[in-house]
Order: structure tokens, then sequence, then C-alpha cells
């Protein structure tokens, strides 16, 4: 018949699996005690959401990248807190200060160390560090360190670990002699969280223009589609260079944050509305959306009741896979010098930073950024690829 | 068909709908610009009427128009012309002059029961909030009651009470059809459309639906248009059975009638495709030649004179009109009460 029933046909059969994996009989009455008919009772009346998480929950390597974005995003959140040292702390005596390697066991005791740092010049005046086994820097938990307010509201200088001793830089430093972990995990508050307000931007648009579009059809529907065709015709690099290259260069970084976001979901929602108003228009012909007119629902009630939640699903699932074009996206135009700028450090702005030969050639750990980004890429498009198989296994 | 004919109707219980000439052209739109190139002509001058509390049956091989002209009655699209003649408060209302503003206290009144099992329930509510949602609309009930409520019409469909918290998945397809029948009760309404409510059914659910719906019948006093794509499902619940065909009412009778004195080939033709329940009976299938023709093109004069073994010149270039064979019998054909057509004999 139509996907719908092939959703219903597999609803079924996920729930009679279910069903027969703890050994339950078909019907309610069958059961003996009522313990068990509760526990019948319940896989019925499981709702969608339910099924949809179980079925997620067997794919392994989504609900890996699931975990793993959850990771970035609370890492993200409490950064100054995961982070030894602040984006402006510098350690002037080790400029670009290779990644130091941590020992985890003294003396068979876990009590984690790094070996201290020498500094020698050699002959053509080029910094070589060495590290010193004689002296132990140890690594401490929870150690008192540099203040700063936590979610800006909360003042502390409690650290996850750092050293009262000596420099731990678990990534190496920057050409300013900067802790290069400790920038990353913050850049990732501002790349992370752009890539989430685009999205949310883009899905309000996408989402009502889509339904829209598809449940009025007509008129609205033409011109919706054609404002579409329209943005879409702009090649997207072009469009943003311009759009970026109008934010003057002297307004406070908090404004050029919004502003970018901003020009990120104009592209955005486009792709959103196609796929909700091709939905929309297989849905509105379903009869279910007929018998709540016919029962005298009007069209805010039948949008809803109806339709926006039987696109939810689709719309999680579409916002989880336009997360990594949205962070490339601010990643590409910091890059470019057109998105972000220092003060603000997204790991686009660090990527700029380390945009020259020598950094590549002598200093490869100042592109510790970029294996940030591609490492959360993955995990999203992951976690996606496994919402959109436990969502809806029939379509593309 | 007139007035004249309505009245007839009315001896035995009041009409409480007649359609005349009723018409819906769906247009046919190509290219960038939507041109319209022509139109399908899905129902193209229906006309019946269907007294209070009798089962009409509605019968016509797919595509004939069935579907169309079940929900032109419910105003669920706008005809392309003709008349709905409702009967509220011993009054004929055209539904078809009603602007769609003030049909939703109309509704109330009329009904539908869906084809499709799956496509007719909200995947994602359960069975209480698929029943509630009229009762919700119309400010039925509340709470409590509204509870109340829908557990009355769970029990009266045959269906458990404390099922109410489940998911629509969770059901059989017959049941599913149950809970459709439940929806559609909830207002009470006088007249039910059921739109082929059992060919998606295996035949073993087939009858206890149907009788289901004969049980509602008497209970709540509804009155029925029952649309079927074979005579032989319309045979037990219809007192009254038309025949479709491309768009337009070809027979009308009483079901013994029709059965047993087929006023028209076409009719002929679709009962011999029913399976006869004596063995003995020679089965005499008549294949009828040739495709049904596309409604966007329908033959001219009458409609099925291209598939028709016994038509003549006449009926290439000039359409039929109604005829009344016997009383309350009526044919569109030329040779109406002139062929010797072969019936059904009941036992
Ligand atoms: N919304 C529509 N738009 C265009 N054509 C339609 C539409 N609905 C039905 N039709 C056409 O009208 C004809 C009659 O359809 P329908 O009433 O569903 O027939 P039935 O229920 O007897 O099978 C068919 O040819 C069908 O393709
Ligand atoms: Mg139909």
């Amino acid at each position: 018949m139509n996907t719908l029933h092939n959703r219903s046909e597999e609803l079924f059969q996920i729930y009679e699996a279910y069903a027969d994996a703890h050994g339950m009989v078909e019907e309610t009455e069958g059961a003996e005690d009522i313990a068990e008919r509760r526990r019948l009772e319940s896989i019925y009346a499981a709702s969608q959401w339910q099924l949809i998480w179980r079925k997620f929950t067997r794919n392994r390597v989504a609900l890996v990248g699931g975990v793993i974005v959850i990771i970035y995003y609370v890492v993200a959140l409490l950064a100054q807190f995961f982070a030894p040292y602040t984006l402006s702390t510098r350690f002037i005596e080790y400029i670009y200060l290779p990644p130091q390697r941590v020992h985890f066991f003294h003396d068979g005791k876990f009590e984690p160390y790094v070996y201290g740092i020498e500094l020698e010049i050699d002959e053509n005046l080029r910094k070589i560090y060495t590290t010193n086994p004689e002296k132990i820097v140890p690594v401490e938990f929870m150690v008192r360190g540099e203040p700063y307010e936590l979610f800006g509201i909360f003042k502390t200088d409690v650290h996850l670990f750092g050293s009262s001793e000596g420099a731990v830089s678990l990534l190496g430093t920057d050409r300013q002699g900067r802790d290069m972990f400790s920038r990353v995990l913050y850049g990732s508050q501002i790349s992370l969280t752009i890539g989430l307000l685009g999205v949310l931007m883009s899905l309000t648009f996408g989402s009502v223009l889509g339904v829209v579009s598809g449940y009025y059809g007509g008129w609205i529907d033409d011109l919706i589609q054609r404002m579409i065709e329209l943005v879409r015709s702009f090649p997207a690099i072009p469009l943003w260079m311009a759009l970026s290259a109008a934010v003057p260069a002297t307004w406070p970084p908090l404004r050029t944050y919004f502003v970018v976001t901003l020009i990120l979901s104009v592209i955005g929602w486009t792709w959103l509305a196609r796929q909700l108003r091709g939905k929309v228009l297989a849905l509105r012909n379903d009869d279910y959306i007929l018998a709540a007119k016919l029962a005298g629902a009007g069209d805010g009630r039948i949008i809803f009741k109806h339709l926006i939640p039987a696109t939810f699903s689709h719309i999680i699932v579409v916002a989880t896979l336009a997360m990594p074009s949205m962070i490339l996206a601010e990643t590409a135009l910091s890059f470019l010098g057109l998105g972000l700028r220092p003060p603000i450090t997204s790991w686009g702005v660090l990527l700029k930073e380390a945009q020259n030969l020598q950094s590549i050639a002598l200093y490869p750990w100042v592109f510790t950024p970029a294996l940030a980004i591609a490492i959360v890429i993955l995990a999203f498009n992951f976690l996606g690829d496994g919402l959109r198989d436990a969502s809806d296994p029939y379509t593309v | 068909m007139d007035k004249q004919q309505r009245d007839i109707g009315a001896q035995d219980s009041p009409v409480l709908v007649s359609v005349e000439d009723l018409k819906k052209y769906f247009p046919i739109q190509r290219g960038l610009f939507r041109r319209t190139v022509g139109y399908v002509k899905a129902v193209d001058g229906v006309s019946f009427f269907i007294n209070e509390g009798e089962t009409l049956g509605l019968v016509g091989e797919s595509g004939c128009g069935k579907t169309t002209t079940g929900r032109l009655i419910l105003r669920a699209m706008e005809p392309t012309e003709g008349h709905i003649f409702y009967r509220q408060h011993d009054r004929m209302i055209d539904l078809a002059g009603v602007p769609s503003g003030q049909m939703k206290s109309l509704r109330r009144e009329m009904q539908i029961i869906f084809q499709d099992p799956f496509s007719s329930l909200n995947p994602r509510m359960t069975v209480m909030d698929i029943i509630s949602e009229p009762l919700e609309i119309h400010n039925v009930a509340q709470g409590q009651q509204l509870k109340d409520h829908v557990c009355e019409l769970l029990e009266a469909v045959g269906l458990k009470a404390q099922h109410m918290n489940r998911y629509p998945y969770a059901f059989s397809g017959g049941q599913r059809q149950r809970i459709g029948i439940a929806r559609a009760l909830a207002l009470r309404p006088r007249l039910i459309i059921a739109d082929e409510p059992v060919s998606a059914l295996d035949v073993s659910v087939q009858a206890q639906v149907l009788n289901l719906l004969e049980d509602l019948k008497h209970k709540f006093g509804l009155t029925y248009l029952f649309i079927a794509h074979d005579l032989s499902v319309v045979e037990h619940i219809s007192d009254r059975v038309a025949v479709m065909y491309l768009g337009t009412v070809v027979e009308l009778a009483s079901s013994d009638d029709l059965y047993m004195n087929p006023g028209h080939p076409y009719t002929e033709a679709l009962l011999s495709a029913v399976p006869r329940s004596d063995p003995d009976q020679p089965s005499n299938r008549i294949l009828l030649s040739g495709d049904i023709p596309s409604p966007a093109n329908p033959p001219p004069g009458c409609k099925f004179h291209p598939r028709c073994p016994y038509a003549q010149d006449i009926c290439s270039h000039q359409a039929p009109e109604w005829y009344e064979i016997s009383p309350k019998h009526w044919v569109v054909c030329h040779f109406a009460g002139q062929l010797d057509l072969s019936g059904i004999a009941f036992q």
C-alpha cells in the first residue's frame, strides 16, 4: 500500500520480536498474573518514541556516535573546568612546545606525571625542547589554578587537572606559548553552539515553511518553492563571503557571532523545508487527516496535532545530519578570515592561526583542532544515520 | 433523478440524502505553469437517494468514482456541479451550497469509515486519543466523562476498554477497523459512509465486521451508504443497491429485485462474477471485452457501449435516460426492460 502501511507493519514486527524475545504470549488475557499482564500492556502501549529508542539502542555505531556527541557537549559546557589553563594563559618560555607525554604510574602507583622541560637553542637559533627525566612534574586533580566563572555565575578556580609545579600541556603550545588543549576546549564552546544555534534557526524557518508549503499547496506552495530555488541558486561560499564581508570588523564579538550564525542558517533552512514539504505532501492524503477534518478539526489542530508530530522524528534526524555541515561551514568561514575573528576562539579561528607552511612542517600539533572537528563530525553522522534507520527505515 | 422520484422513495421512510446530477471533475495540469489540459470526470452526473434507516449499496469497479461520490456527500471536496440534499429538522438542505465554514455542525451528523485500516488511524496516537478527538473538538465531554464515553464506544464495537492506551500497531486489521468504526460513531451521526470497509480484511474477518455494522445500524439507528467493488459483499447488508459505471449510476433497485432481475447489462456482468453458493448451478461468467475507458476521456453516448454485449447503433451516439422498469427499479439503458438478462436466484 503506502509507506505508512509498511511502517505499521514494521512497528508490528518490532513489538512481536520484542514479545518473542521476552517469551511473551500474544494476548494479555493469556497472561497469568497481574504483573505479567502489566508488562505486556506496557509493550502494546509503547509510543513510537519508545519503539524508536529500542531500535536505536541496538545500533552500536550510532550509540557510540551519540555518546561521543554527548561527551563533546558536556566538555564544551564545562570547558573552563576541564581545561587546565585559560584562553590567554601564556608560557613565554615554552613557545611551540610539543605535546608532553603523560606517564601514569610512578613506582607502581597511579600517580600521573610529566617530565620537566629543558630548553636549548641550537646553532640555527632554533628552540629545541628536551625532557629532563630527573625532574618530575606531578599531574594533580581538582587543582586550584586560574580563577574563572562557570556559566558566567559561579566564581571558582578549581580545574579538573593541572600542576602547581610546572606546565602540563597535553597537546603542546602555539606560537604565543598558549596551551593547545585548553584552547581546543574553549574553541568547542563556540563551534558546537554556533552549529546548534544555526541548525535551530534553520529548523524554525524550514519546518514552518515546509509544513505550510506542503499542507496548503497552491500559490503558497509555489511562492515558497520559488523562494527556496532562488536562495539555492546562489553558490553557497560566495554568498557567505559576500554576507560576512558586510559584517563590520568593529562589531563586538557577540554580535559577530550571531550574525555569522544567521548567515549559516540562511541556506540551511531550504534543505529542511524541501524535505518536510515532501513528507507533508505524502501525509496530507492519509485517511486519518481526512478523519480529523471530518471530525471538525481546523488547520491549526491538524498541523500541530497530526502533521508536526508525524514529521518530528524526521526533523530530529535532519537536524542531526545538518550539524556537521554547520560546524564545517563555521570552520571554513573563519578559516578564510570571513567568520569569527580573535578574540573569539572557535576551531576555525584556531586553524586560521595555524595556517602557514612552517606550522605544518615543524609544529603539526597546532592542527589538533582539525582532529577534534573530524571526530565530532563523524560522531554526528553516525548518530544521524542511526536515528534515521530507527525512525524511518523506508526512506533515504 | 427528479423530485418525483424522491417522493416515491419517501413512501417507505423519509429520504435522508438525495444526490442529484452530482459531478466532480479533477483538472489535469501539465507543465511549468500548471496549464489545465483536460479533466478526469471522476463523478459525472450521479443521482440516487437514501432513505432514513436503510443501507444503500454503491457498487462498481475500482476507479468508477465511488470514493469520490462518498467524499462529495461529506463535502470533503467541493462538487463541480450538482446537488446533495440532506434532511435536517424536516428540511432538505443542499449541502453543495453550504459554505465550508458552516459545515462543522452538519459534519456531526455524517461520518466515514475508511477502506484502509492502516492509513486511517494516526500511528502516533493512542486509541483513546483517536476516538476522543471528535468528542474534544465538539466539546462533548471532558476528563473522566470523556474516558467513559470512549470506553462505551470501544465496547460497542467489540473491543476491550482496557486496551485504550494502546497504539494502533498493536491491533490486527479487523480490530483497527473496529477502532475506526468507534471513531465514526463518537458524535452519534445519522449517516455513515462506509467506503469499502471490509475489502482490505481477511475473508474470515470480513463477516465479523459486516455483522458488527449491521448490529450498530439497529442499535444507533444509522443510515449507511455502503460502498463495495463487487456485488457479493453488499448482498446481505444492503436494502437497495446502486450500480455505478464510469462516474454515473446505471441501475438502482432493491437488492432482491436487482439480484434476481438485473435491468442493465453491466449489472448482469457484475452478478455473473458473484461466487455461487449452490455448486450445482452452472457458473456462466460474462467476461466483458475491452478495458475500462479512462474517466478523462469517456466514450460518447452510453458510456458502457464499447463493452456492452447488447450494444446497438443508438448506444454509441445517444446517452440513455432513466427508465423505471418496475416499481422503484430504475435502469439507465436504451433497451431497459427489453433485454433478457440473467440474475441470481435466492434460496
Ligand atoms: N484527488 C484526485 N485528483 C485527481 N484524480 C482523482 C482524485 N481522486 C480520484 N481521482 C480519479 O477519479 C477516478 C475515480 O476515483 P475514485 O473515486 O477513488 O474511484 P473508486 O473509489 O470507485 O475506486 C479515478 O480515475 C481516480 O484516478
Ligand atoms: Mg475507492
